[in-house]
């Protein structure tokens, strides 16, 4: 861009003559509306880059979410994070970070039009894509047969026989004592509800914030030590944040199985590549969101 | 290619490549792998109160090198980094806010007084 900029007008504009002049096959991919390639690959990476930064603020809601919860409650995630398995993150960390190599590499190679290279750097990337994904379900699934799931479908395995007495703990309260609304109102939505969760925030925020300090401790044996209340809620930010990332990536192995496509054709070359820079601006920005779920979900200590 | 784009100022406006050298990506992807190992490693240690610092401090220098190299921010306009800058700064100003918020009230959730009496 400050090249541009260093442009004189006679410059851009005998630029801008050639490109026209020479329209018979010379820039098939210039659209009429950019006088130059350049105006046109910098406009394109600067809507990207607008996008990229729509994406992380969207991501930094969840995180926002994150930092709040935490900050309220280190317990539970003290507790939780021991049900991540920190091996199976790391190595899916790795994996990430060398497909976003083999995506960096793949857009090095179509600068120099080394498209054998293109082609393998892109194979590779969606490899890695694969195995996140892989690695990805096996933690999902695991969670799932245990019963590690959001808000109130966290049913832990271990603790089944202790959930109808997790309940009656939660309405005894109304029992004793009938002016309190609160808790009537927290045990009316009790049959478990997948939607309840999402559809009433505001009465059982105030009380699910309150309530870890309150509630009596439930062994879970093993070497976890006692469980505190509400620890579904760390699921529910956990699924949500990997979630949304594992959505991520499987749309950005749509995009690069598109362009690896494209560039099988041959259809990228030091001229035209835009295409593959900006998807693998994506899926570095999918990488770097990765970099900041691996410390906050599976290292806590 | 680096002298092409910086001493040739007429072929730069055609030239839209930027290869980043071969030794440059593998060495942001070595200092990659070794962070990671390194926060893994760091993370058994007890720094207290600091263990989330110290976490997220390796997570952004990280992130650093894959937005300056991988998404060649250090060899763009930086009108481009601005872009991110700002986006992560709205971030930041949002998590302050709010954290600054939760804090303020958080002591009079803790104990609220019919909950004291309920149980």
């Amino acid at each position: 861009m400050t090249e541009t900029a260093d442009t004189t007008h006679v410059d851009r504009a005998r630029e801008a003559a050639a490109a026209v002049g020479d329209a018979h096959g010379h820039d098939p991919h210039l659209a009429h509306h950019f006088a130059t390639p350049r105006q046109q690959f910098e406009s394109g990476k600067l809507g990207m880059w607008i996008f990229l930064a729509t994406e992380v603020l969207m991501f930094g809601g969840l995180f926002c979410a994150y930092a709040v919860y935490r900050s309220n409650h280190p317990e539970i995630f003290q507790y939780a994070h021991q049900f991540l398995d920190t091996t199976l993150g790391a190595v899916n960390t790795v994996i990430l970070i060398c497909s976003s190599l083999t995506m960096a590499w793949a857009v090095r190679a179509v600068q120099l039009n080394q498209h054998r290279t293109v082609v393998w750097c892109l194979v590779l990337t969606l490899l890695g894509a694969f195995g996140f994904l892989g690695i990805k379900y096996v933690e999902y699934k695991h969670k799932w047969e245990d019963g590690l799931l959001w808000a109130r479908q966290y049913r832990p395995e271990h603790v089944h026989d202790a959930k109808p007495a997790d309940a009656s703990s939660e309405a005894s309260p109304a029992q004793a004592d009938a002016a309190t609304p609160a808790p009537q109102a927290e045990a009316a939505p009790a049959p478990a509800d997948p939607d309840a969760p999402r559809i009433k925030p505001a009465p059982v925020g105030p009380r699910g914030l309150s309530a870890a300090m309150l509630g009596e401790p439930t062994h879970m044996g093993g070497d976890h030590g006692p469980e505190p209340k509400n620890v579904g809620i760390f699921f529910s930010v956990y699924f949500l944040m990997t979630g949304l990332h594992g959505i991520h990536v499987l749309v950005g192995m749509g995009l690069i199985g598109w362009i690896l496509r494209r560039a099988v054709n041959r259809e990228f070359s030091s001229r035209y590549f835009a295409p593959v820079d900006l998807v693998g601006l994506y899926w570095h920005l999918v990488d770097l969101i990765w970099i900041f779920l691996f410390p906050l979900l599976y290292l806590i200590d | 290619m680096d002298t092409t784009v910086t001493h040739n100022h007429e072929a730069s406006h055609h030239d839209l490549a930027h290869p980043v050298p071969k030794r440059v990506l593998i060495g942001v992807w070595a200092a990659l792998v070794v962070l990671t190992i390194i926060t893994v490693l760091v993370a058994g240690k007890d720094f207290g109160r600091f263990n989330i610092w110290v976490a997220l401090g390796i997570a952004t220098l990280k992130a650093s090198l894959v937005a300056l190299y991988f998404m060649h921010l250090r060899y763009d306009s930086p009108f481009n980094a601005m872009i991110l800058i700002v986006a992560l700064s709205f971030v930041a100003l949002f998590i302050i806010g709010t954290i600054t918020d939760t804090a303020q009230y958080q002591e009079t959730m803790e104990t609220p007084a019919n909950w004291n009496v309920a149980q």
